[in-house]
């Protein structure tokens, strides 16, 4: 019987043994070690990958410093998003207000650094001293002729996804600013992808070979200018949409841009992805383009494939991840490796994705919302998976228990997304689960 | 390509932090929790906090680390975190039935003014529970101090609610300070050896350093019990490691703190048990110190084993002598590590140029003038240092090897000199759990290394690729 508490039982169902709909959207139960962040993670995490912008934390040292190039997200140019700037608010700042602080830190840091922007992130502290940060940011903004953005993401006011929200309408603030440049006839901009392990450079070379140009990436290896240019684009590919889908939809509203939902993972989803942008633009040549590409990836691709899926049928995977869009195409590249997913939850998923969750999964199958330790190492347990797929966090968990883990988070080192990524992929479960280390464990 | 950061010089009145060489206070009282046996830590504040500091300390770790969190709302800041509280303590209850909880507050509940304390008490007065944890609070605001003093801070609360009075014993409290949880089976293995009835406090020693496991453990084994830790007020003495703790007056505070106890100095006050600060037992004159003073406190002999891993040491010193000497080294980290590993390198003849903290007791030039006799008017020492400001210093200053943990990497890859991991965290290798520094032998392992990081990068750098040193 696994334990689960009381208040969150809603948020745990079985395929084909729970009729009712998950609850998910909800508040973390109090004293619950729960796996998720805060606002200003949310907030962070999203504008994090742009490159050459000032990303200024006002508040006391944690923050900042539990967050410092805390992303594998990779820059062709700039490197400035990897440092940890803040204001390390002190107890004197918290009696007498840190406007002042704040006021030095963001002029001093933009002389030295020339940012072509700067996001200053409130935390939690700000928001009950009543800094007016507002203020201080169009003072700046005046003064050093640059955007200064202040996102008031106080950690308490909300969840993770409420970051999220307020990351994009930081974005939404620049997007327009730039009316000058020209963009090619069939352009996109690619959203919610963060360049973690050079993915999106893969991707854009796809888009790229059928004729697709892109515009701006937010965020991944992003740019102040491009972000500027973004409403030029024709269409919104959106990815990782519990990110960026209020960015998207801001945009069909503003500008009338279309946005689709892809994801970039796994065999089916990254060629779906690719044809869909192709019937987008109602392109015969696009479609061809796009078919050949995607017949000559899978012909490189599936007779590597094999020799990983020959030794990884029948196993069974757990998952659980920041959004649960992510968790999809995992349950489908792990059934084009012959394995099977008996647990499948994440910290941040809508009714939609996990009722497509639960149409996808087999009969069995656990489905989780905002899970922690104690249940997730229950559910492993019960199910007798073989590969936990999680983050940092979740790591711990399996290698306690002797189970292989593969690491789906913005840490990696290795690309998974793409057709290079699905045989990273391959690779790392294969990795993880047939190590001879496991059988030391029993 | 991924040059950082070598734009323009920074103005001398700098007012932003840049790349933090320290972490919050509730990190530090967390570890310290997880040295308690039963003990679940409880942050009370916003989510993030728990969260991050999770993630901080399992990649040093790689150990699951459950900290709850009371998760405040925006209706909890408004109206304050009673609810949230005593609902955090219910819940950490029913899922870990824990025999200890440790509160550790932060800078959110500190500046609405919560009173934990009160919840506390008010979670008693309703519970229908028959037996409670014992609680612990600690009041740990990140805008005061750095995780070594939320550290210090934990073990002193637990101390002044648990520990009682009564007729002195054979025991000594030893209260090791922010070590690897390898440090500590090193120092309990010592007083084992020497036959001495001990209380270690924190021991994370398992608790943050776990075997395998057949079924989750919510709360790990180990850790110091609570019944123990009932007589560190008759212990015949104490020994604190470290010599600087949380005892700084600046941190930014607005009272000065000096008044700050540690664990030892209230167990010396209440109940007049004698407190022997010392630096914390890394470098042959730190360790003879420590060996020294157990020998004087209790009357029993230095075992053989030591006199001879000693031996070994000073054998060590003596073949890598060359090699080390006059090499000038940048160590930075937490203050108490930074004094004894420059008392360590001044022992070794190499020259400490540059000892960097982010902490910033103000104490730190002091300390280190007196446990590095050697070359002290060479050292630049500095509080309240930044891994940029560091980094800024190197460039001018063109140091041979980087000392300490793993966040400097990036400083010692661009400068291509060698840095030698130590300390916490170690982010980008395994086995920082592991890492001994501590005693004799922690000491060996540190020099070995240490010699051959120097040696190993003289022959990567040489023309011909030789085959002896």
């Amino acid at each position: 019987m696994i334990e689960i508490l009381k208040e969150r039982e809603k948020q745990v169902v079985t395929k084909g043994k729970d009729e009712a709909a998950i609850a998910c959207g909800k508040a973390s139960i109090a004293g619950s070690v729960s796996q998720r962040a805060c606002v200003f993670c949310g907030s962070r995490v999203v504008l994090y990958p742009i490159a050459d912008a000032l990303h200024l934390i006002h508040g006391p040292v944690g923050c900042a410093a539990y967050t410092w190039d805390i992303r594998g997200s990779l820059s062709s140019g700039p490197q400035l998003h990897r440092l940890s700037f803040t204001t390390d608010l002190k107890e004197r700042e918290v009696v007498f207000g840190g406007e002042p602080k704040l006021y030095k830190a963001l002029v001093s840091l933009i002389d030295q650094y020339q940012p072509k922007a700067a996001f200053v992130y409130g935390t939690c502290i700000v928001g009950v001293i009543g800094d007016d940060m507002e203020a201080v940011c169009r003072k700046v903004s005046r003064e050093k002729g640059i955007d200064v953005i202040p996102i008031m993401s106080e950690g308490f006011n909300g969840t993770k996804k409420d970051g999220y929200k307020l990351a994009c309408d930081a974005l939404s603030k620049l997007i327009g600013t730039d009316d000058k440049t020209e963009v090619p006839e069939h352009s996109i901009n690619i959203l919610g992808d963060f360049n973690l392990a050079g993915e999106l450079w893969m991707l854009s070379e796809y888009y790229k070979k059928i004729g697709v140009n892109m515009v701006a990436c937010m965020t991944g290896d992003g740019r102040i200018d491009d972000v500027r240019k973004a409403h030029n684009a024709k269409l919104n590919v959106v990815q990782c949409s519990g990110s960026m889908i209020y960015l998207a939809k801001d945009m069909k509203e503003k500008y009338g841009i279309p946005f689709m939902k892809v994801s970039y993972f796994g065999i089916e989803d990254m060629s779906d992805a690719l044809y869909e942008v192709a019937r987008f633009f109602k392109s015969d040549e696009m479609m061809q383009k796009a078919r050949e590409l995607v017949k000559n990836e899978i012909n490189k691709l599936l007779p590597a494939l094999q020799e990983y899926r020959k030794q990884l049928e029948g196993k069974k995977a757990a998952i659980y991840v920041g959004g649960a869009f992510k968790a999809i195409s995992l349950v489908k590249a792990l059934r084009l490796l012959g394995m099977k997913t008996v647990v499948v939850g994440s910290q941040t998923g809508n009714q939609d994705d996990y009722n497509l969750l639960k149409e996808l999964c087999d009969e069995g199958t656990i489905i989780v919302d905002d899970s922690n330790p104690n249940e997730l190492s229950e559910f492993v347990k019960k199910t007798g998976a073989n590969l936990f797929i999680g983050g940092v966090k979740e790591r711990p968990i399996a290698f306690k228990l002797g189970l292989g883990f593969c690491d789906h988070n913005h840490e990696r080192k290795e690309a998974l997304a793409g057709y290079e990524g699905m045989l990273n992929f391959a690779k790392e479960v294969h990795a993880s689960v047939c190590s001879p280390v496991w059988k030391l464990m029993k | 390509m991924f040059e950082i950061g070598t734009t323009k010089k920074s103005t001398p009145d700098y007012v932003a932090t840049r790349n933090a060489c320290k972490l919050c206070a509730p990190l530090g009282a967390s570890v310290a929790y997880k040295g308690i046996r039963g003990c679940v830590p409880i942050i009370h504040g916003g989510q993030g906090c728990a969260t991050y500091i999770r993630r901080y300390l399992i990649s040093h770790y790689k150990e699951p680390v459950d900290i709850a969190s009371s998760n405040f709302t925006e209706e909890s800041t408004i109206f304050g975190g009673g609810a949230n509280c005593m609902a955090a303590i219910e819940n950490v209850i029913s899922q870990y039935q824990p025999e200890v909880i440790g509160m550790a507050t932060t800078c959110l509940s500190e500046t609405i003014g919560d009173d934990v304390k009160s919840y506390i008490k008010n979670y008693r007065d309703l519970t229908k529970r028959k037996t409670l944890p014992h609680f612990i609070n600690s009041s740990t605001p990140s805008y005061q101090g750095s995780h070594i003093d939320g550290f210090h801070e934990a073990v002193a609360s637990t101390v002044k609610s648990i520990a009682e009075g009564g007729e002195k014993a054979e025991h000594i409290n030893i209260f090791p300070g922010f070590v690897s949880p390898e440090d500590l089976r090193q120092i309990k293995t010592i007083l084992e050896d020497f036959g001495i009835d001990y209380i270690l406090l924190p021991d994370f020693s398992e608790t943050l350093d776990n075997p395998i496991w057949d079924s989750y453990h919510r709360i790990p084994e180990g850790g110091t019990p609570i019944e123990l830790i009932k007589k560190c007020g008759s212990a015949r003495a104490s020994i604190e490691l470290g010599t600087i703790l949380n005892k700084g007056s600046l941190s930014g505070r607005v009272k000065n703190n000096s008044l700050a106890t540690t664990a030892a100095e209230y167990l010396q006050e209440s109940f007049g048990v004698e407190n022997h600060q010392m630096p914390l037992p890394l470098g042959v004159t730190n360790c003879d110190y420590f060996f020294e003073t157990l020998s004087r406190i209790t009357g029993k002999p230095v075992p053989e084993k030591y006199t001879k891993e000693r031996g070994r040491l000073i054998d060590s010193y003596v073949d890598g002598h060359k090699y080390v000497f006059g090499k000038r080294a940048v160590v930075y980290g937490e203050e108490d590590l930074v004094v004894a590993l420059s008392s360590f390198l001044n022992e070794i003849g190499i020259e400490v140029a540059l000892a960097a903290s982010g902490g910033e007791s103000g104490k730190l030039k002091e300390e280190i003038n007196k446990y590095c006799p050697e070359n002290t008017s060479n050292i630049t020492v500095q509080n309240g240092f930044d891994y940029e400001m560091i980094h800024e210093w190197c460039i001018d200053n063109k140091p041979d090897i980087l000392i300490g943990n793993s966040k400097a990497y990036y400083i010692a890859r661009e400068l291509e000199i060698p840095i030698m991991r130590c300390g916490f965290p170690i982010h980008d290798r395994i086995g920082g759990q592991r890492l001994k520094h501590v005693g004799y032998t922690g000491t060996q392992e540190l020099f070995d290394k240490f010699v051959n990081e120097l040696i190993g990068y003289k022959q990567d750098n040489s023309e011909v690729g030789y085959k002896y040193m």
